[in-house]
């Protein structure tokens, strides 16, 4: 078996339109630098989120799944990162109970002016999943690279 | 008990009240009891039994039953009031459209328990002071009662009726048992115990969907399961990434509305312990964000239906018990 020294992983981060996308770009404009294992995929809300999405991520060859949203109080639609909160304490309670690895998801609330938290944050995310290694516990083989 | 519960089935079948009665009948052999639909005496007189084995709960058939013409008669243990709270609270059942009567519920048996036993070719069961007399095609062999009682009994969280028109025997209490310990026990376990545990126990999964389709919350009429497109509708799970998707799945969708009648371990055939899967969930709930029985009435909000502003952060899950 070839063991691979060079691991770099497949981390899929759900940013929110209104504050992390929006973090996410200021970070890019303030030149702050963050690792280009992080896939950006744009939604609504945080809790646009189905725990369905997050899976599948993970199925589909991910290491690590954040998602990041308004901050709590802030949600462009009132409420709807209170409900996220909740829903996804409870998701990654149980891929704990499963045996996932707990540090393959995360979860942080980033604004649309904390460009450096976003960058700073992704750097730290990215680097505790590459400790952790490739993802084998929630993979699906068909879908591994080769 | 049956005669009794018969007895007013017919009463309220002659004077009109109720059209029709659901209960339960015997299938192949006397253990194999299953939910039916009775609609004149003659057929209650002939198949309608109540005793040790009939565990099923009746509840879901009544999201159909109820929407019928006439008025249908239940009769629910109550565990299985809970369920059909819940289905009133979610707007599922016609509730006028159903007359139920509360009857006692378990310990009720589990077949396969006594079979483990080495007990084989059983005619009959009888509970005599906690002690099974079991009646077998090579003569007569017992067993301590409390060692053949299923799954969901052993764990009962209550016995007390919460939603009835009238009762047959005595109402109970809610009773304070201790359905988390497995849970807890897993809890404490490594992540990579816990992995293990959990791969073997779900690997055996045949995806019948047994669990699903006797689940009293799950009542979609479209089940995301059902979608071809959702890459897990096969019957056989191909693999294992499939197994963790649809029992996390499962799970998640009456995260805040089980309430934990135990049904989806009684029907596995594989002996999955599922419910575990939810009462993880209910655990969770009940320690960050309050005590909640689901069905325990109608009106309060699911938890997940709900928010608070002061609720934890998803990152407690990082920092409590062991990786």
């Amino acid at each position: 078996m070839q063991v691979n020294n060079n691991f770099e992983p497949v981390i899929v981060a759900f940013c929110c339109n209104w504050c992390s996308y929006a973090g996410a770009d200021l970070s890019g404009t303030n030149r702050l630098n963050y690792p280009t294992n992080v896939k950006i995929i744009r939604v609504p809300c945080s809790c646009r989120v189905n725990p369905m999405f997050i899976l599948r991520a993970f199925q589909k060859g991910a290491d690590g799944v954040i998602i990041c949203g308004c901050h709590p109080g802030d949600c462009h639609y009132t409420s709807g990162n209170y409900f996220t909160r909740r829903r996804i304490t409870l998701l990654y309670s149980m891929l704990d109970f499963l045996g996932i690895e707990r540090n393959r998801t995360r979860l942080e609330w980033v604004s649309a002016a904390e460009g450096a938290k976003f960058a700073a944050t992704m750097q730290q995310f990215t680097e505790d999943v590459r400790k952790l290694g490739p993802n084998r516990r929630l993979e699906d083989l068909r879908c591994r690279k080769q | 008990m049956q005669e009794a519960m018969i007895k007013r089935a017919k009463e309220l079948l002659a004077d009109g009240t109720v059209t029709r009665v659901i209960g339960w009948k015997k299938g192949e052999f006397f253990y194999d009891i299953t939910p039916a639909v009775f609609e004149t005496a003659e057929e209650i007189d002939a198949d309608f039994v109540f005793d040790d084995f009939t565990s099923a709960n009746v509840s879901k058939y009544l999201v159909k039953e109820s929407k019928k013409e006439g008025k249908i008669l239940a009769f629910l243990k109550p565990c299985d009031t809970y369920s059909f709270n819940q289905l009133i609270k979610e707007h599922r059942v016609v509730r006028e459209n159903v007359y139920i009567i509360g009857v006692p519920g378990g310990p009720k048996l589990d077949i396969e328990k006594i079979k483990a036993k080495g007990i084989t070719g059983v005619l009959g069961v009888k509970n005599e002071n906690f002690t099974l007399k079991i009646d077998t095609l090579y003569g007569e062999e017992t067993m301590p009662f409390y060692e053949a009682i299923c799954g969901k009994c052993a764990d009962c969280k209550s016995k007390k009726h919460v939603i009835y028109d009238e009762l047959i025997g005595e109402d109970g209490d809610v009773l304070d048992s201790n359905r988390f310990d497995m849970v807890e026990k897993l809890e404490n376990m490594t992540a990579q115990e816990r992995f293990d545990f959990w791969r073997e126990q779900l690997s055996k999964c045949i995806r019948c969907n047994a669990c699903r389709n006797v689940c009293p919350a799950c009542t979609c009429e479209k089940c995301v399961f059902d979608n071809p497109n959702s890459g897990v509708e096969n019957k056989a799970a191909s693999d294992s990434f499939e197994e963790n998707m649809f029992h996390i799945i499962r799970a998640f969708h009456v995260a805040g509305r089980c309430t934990d009648c135990g049904e989806c371990s009684r029907v596995c055939p594989q002996n999955i312990p599922l419910h575990l899967l939810n009462r993880k969930f209910i655990k969770d709930i009940n320690a960050l964000y309050g005590e909640y029985q689901a069905g325990a009435d109608t009106t309060s909000r699911a938890p997940l239906n709900t928010y608070d502003t002061d609720d934890c952060e998803p990152s407690i899950v990082h920092e409590r018990g062991v990786e």
